[in-house]
């Protein structure tokens, strides 16, 4: 019997110089590892809040925990019946607003030790799916087409107005406050005075489709982020779905101009990946970052006005949701395991 | 008596017998005379199959696990049934509990889409040996009355073709296969062709009786019978076609059914029921969410929840109710796991189905699953336990057997009794 001589174990070749970053301040090439929080249930969304103290992340066992940044302590969050993928803050990062599938909305002293739910209203009929917040305005969209404006300080109804012959998938105020936007399952953006008239509506391509094989819609603007100068927005969702009940599709971000409805640009990733964009930002320096779930998980970088990806990071897990911190440097990804990594992606 | 066709197959040659017990009543039958005879004291009984296809969330509708790691995001609401609870998706349905039975033990061990299909159609796992026939084809062939003017196992489904599913019937023989009726329209050809006035169409046919009588004095066949027998259903049936202008009901009623695609077909089925049909399948697509179930089963289940929930009442209403068994089956429910698309795939091993009307208890609850909605822990039963309830509940004996060449065939799986507890 023979025995090999073992065999010299080959140099590592050196790495690679990072590509450089045509964002100056950031690196985008090398997506370096950064915390991770770990939760027992999968989460279904994450979100900064405004200080960049915290962190809030929502799970499928229908709870919300705080992670404090500096610390990673967790505080769980308890008062939705159900799943809660609607979160939004005040603008001085001291109120934490969430809306769950239970058709709840909640406010929570986000500063307090333990927060509880100091205000709880029931806001839709079904699922809640979308919060924005703009000076002491609340705005809410959910399953029952409606968008409803609510003072944000008691969460009392001042306007509410049927939107939508569908789902309500997103709702946001303008960047300047002036108007409201609603996004849906069948991939159109509305643009609305705050008193509720319409402005206008537009289609965004590609986001949705009816599948006739399956006899139902399947698509919607599942996420959406405004450019820094406020006229822009990319939405987000799945395109090319070939089977509708097996999630056979592509992740796709559109830019749009919604102050005129025009479309500016696909944002497609090069390589072939199955699934759906779950979330986008756009970030002040003026690239954008999309991630996606379904085959995996993945994490772009695109320029605005440029088709092909900047950098592609493949992701430890699948991704279910993707937030982007306040002053744009960190981007936190909530995962179906449990974990949500928070990158540094300044330089 | 000499073979009609080539090929031998049980098929063929249980399928003339077959027709001929009906047809030709007499003559030499390899059939148990016996077993055929006593169905036809069943009349006035009929069957309302809802086909949810592709496998409904057991989780989603019958079953719910609010508040488990595998509850996903629905809440259960109180029925009208006290103790019994629901998916929040089926608020009017939870209003009709009090009509319906609940099996929730179910494990058929199937998670392929045919072969679950054909067990929750059939009470059979699949055998190479020999096809069984649907339950359709099976009360087509029991409890329909011969000269009924209506096929006997009539199947509303979206798109698709029209014609029929011969293969349905098995070894009864395809005159008991499923009719399919297509997006709820009428069956092809219902009209006279244009030009053709009614006396002459008489004139015809009345020819053509004529000649087939004379034919039918020297070769008389299973096969002549048959022929004769479709071409007179076929004028009885364009008699009826009103039965399938839905159109012709109160705006008011057919907005509870629901102005979508399942609405008008299960409204379709109620017209055809009431019309004289022993057996309607009406199906709902699609229910096969590996992806988005959640999304998925709001659309889904907004469609069913209400119209379901109307035709029960409306069944109630008429009168028709005590005498229609109702089941809500599907070919297998999802599994407790949600997977990273938010979706549930296929899961035989603990699901549920819903009964109601002719021969159930009703408000009945049978079965239970663990917390978590992954295993049947008490009272499990499988598709051999539903069929022989079908049976029981139909007033039909359920340890008859067909008799092909003289090999006796048990009628529901021999190893399966029937589910007590909810029967009558």
């Amino acid at each position: 019997m023979t025995q090999d001589k073992p065999k010299p174990v080959p140099a590592a070749k050196p790495a690679a110089p990072p590509a450089p970053s045509p964002y100056p301040g950031f690196q985008l090439s090398v997506l370096k590892p950064g915390v991770e929080f770990k939760h027992s249930s999968p989460l279904v969304a994450c979100r900064f809040d405004p200080t960049g103290n915290w962190l809030i992340s929502a799970s499928q066992d229908n709870g919300l925990q705080r992670w404090e940044l500096s610390t990673s302590k967790k505080t769980d969050l308890a008062g939705h019946s159900s799943w809660v993928r609607a979160l939004a803050f005040s603008t001085d990062g001291k109120t934490l607003y969430s809306g769950g599938y239970d058709g709840q909305i909640l406010s929570w002293q986000l500063t307090l030790a333990q927060p509880e739910p100091n205000r709880q209203v029931r806001a839709h009929d079904g699922w809640v799916r979308s919060l924005g917040f703009h000076g002491n305005r609340l705005v809410s969209g959910g399953n029952d087409g409606r968008i409803s404006i609510r003072d944000a300080n008691d969460l009392r109804e001042v306007l509410a107005w049927q939107a939508h012959d569908c789902h309500v998938y997103q709702v946001a105020f303008s960047p300047d406050g002036t108007k409201i936007l609603s996004g849906d399952h069948k991939g159109r953006v509305k643009v609305w005075e705050k008193d509720g008239r319409l402005i206008r509506e537009f289609v965004i391509p590609g986001l949705h489709k009816y599948d006739t094989g399956f006899r139902a819609d399947i698509g919607g603007v599942r996420a959406w982020s405004f450019s820094p100068d406020g006229a822009g927005i990319a939405c987000a969702g799945i395109t090319n779905v070939s089977n509708a009940f097996a999630g056979v599709g592509n992740p796709l971000i559109v830019v749009a101009d919604w102050t005129t409805g025009k479309i500016r640009i696909d944002l497609k990733p090069k390589e072939a990946f199955q699934g759906t964009m779950w979330g986008v930002a756009w970030n002040s320096a003026g690239f954008i970052v999309g991630a996606a779930g379904g085959n995996g998980g993945m994490l772009w970088f695109w320029k605005p006005d440029q088709q092909a990806e900047l950098f592609a990071h493949k992701l430890p897990d699948n991704v279910r949701d993707m937030a982007l911190s306040a002053d744009s440097k960190r981007i936190a990804v909530a995962f179906q395991g449990g974990a949500i990594r928070v990158y540094a992606i300044s330089a | 008596m000499g073979e009609l066709r080539g090929c031998g197959s049980i098929e063929h040659t249980i399928s003339r017998r077959a027709a001929m017990g009906v047809l030709a009543a007499g003559s030499a039958m390899a059939f148990n005379g016996n077993a055929l005879a006593a169905p036809l004291t069943h009349q006035n009984k009929r069957v309302l199959m809802v086909f949810l296809a592709g496998g409904v969330s057991q989780l989603e509708t019958w079953d719910p696990k609010p508040g488990a790691p595998t509850g996903g995001p629905f809440r259960a609401i109180p029925t009208s049934v006290t103790g019994t609870h629901v998916s929040e998706l089926l608020p009017h349905t939870a209003m009709q509990m009090h009509r319906l039975a609940l099996v929730r033990g179910i494990n058929t061990a199937e998670d392929d889409h045919g072969k679950g299909s054909y067990i929750m159609h059939t009470g059979r796992k699949q055998e190479p040996s020999v096809a069984y026939p649907h339950l359709g084809s099976l009360v087509a062939r029991m409890v329909a009355e011969p000269d009924n003017p209506l096929p006997g196992y009539l199947h509303v489904q979206p798109g698709g073709g029209g014609g029929s599913s011969a293969g349905d019937a098995a070894f009864l023989g395809p005159r008991f296969g499923s009719v399919n009726i297509s997006d709820g329209k009428p069956p092809v050809n219902i009209d006279l062709p244009n030009g053709l006035t009614q006396a002459r169409d008489d004139s015809r046919h009345s020819m053509r009786r004529k000649a087939d009588a004379r034919f039918l004095a020297t070769r008389n066949t299973a096969e002549t019978e048959a022929y004769t027998q479709t071409h007179d259903q076929a004028r009885q049936m364009m008699a009826k076609k009103a039965l399938f202008d839905v159109t012709n009901e109160p705006d008011r009623l057919a907005g509870g059914y629901g102005r979508h695609d399942f609405g008008r077909h299960c409204l379709l089925a109620r017209r055809l029921l009431e019309g004289g049909a022993p057996f309607v399948k009406v199906t709902h697509t699609n229910y096969d969410t590996h992806h988005e179930n959640f999304d998925f089963h709001i659309e889904r289940m907004g469609e069913f929840d209400r119209t379901f929930a109307t035709l029960l009442e409306d069944l109630h209403q008429r009168g028709l109710l005590s005498s229609t068994l109702v089941m809500v089956i599907s070919e297998f429910g999802r599994t407790p796991n949600i997977n990273r698309n938010y979706g549930r795939d296929h899961w035989s091993k603990a699901w549920s189905v819903a009964l109601a009307g002719q021969g159930i208890v009703p408000g009945a609850v049978t079965g239970k699953t663990n917390a978590q909605g992954t295993a049947v822990v008490d009272r499990q039963v499988n598709g051999g336990h539903l069929f022989a309830t079908y049976f029981k509940a139909l007033g039909l004996d359920p340890t008859k057997k067909h008799y092909i060449d003289q090999r006796p065939i048990p009628m529901t799986d021999p190893a399966a009794s029937p589910i007590a507890e909810i029967l009558v």
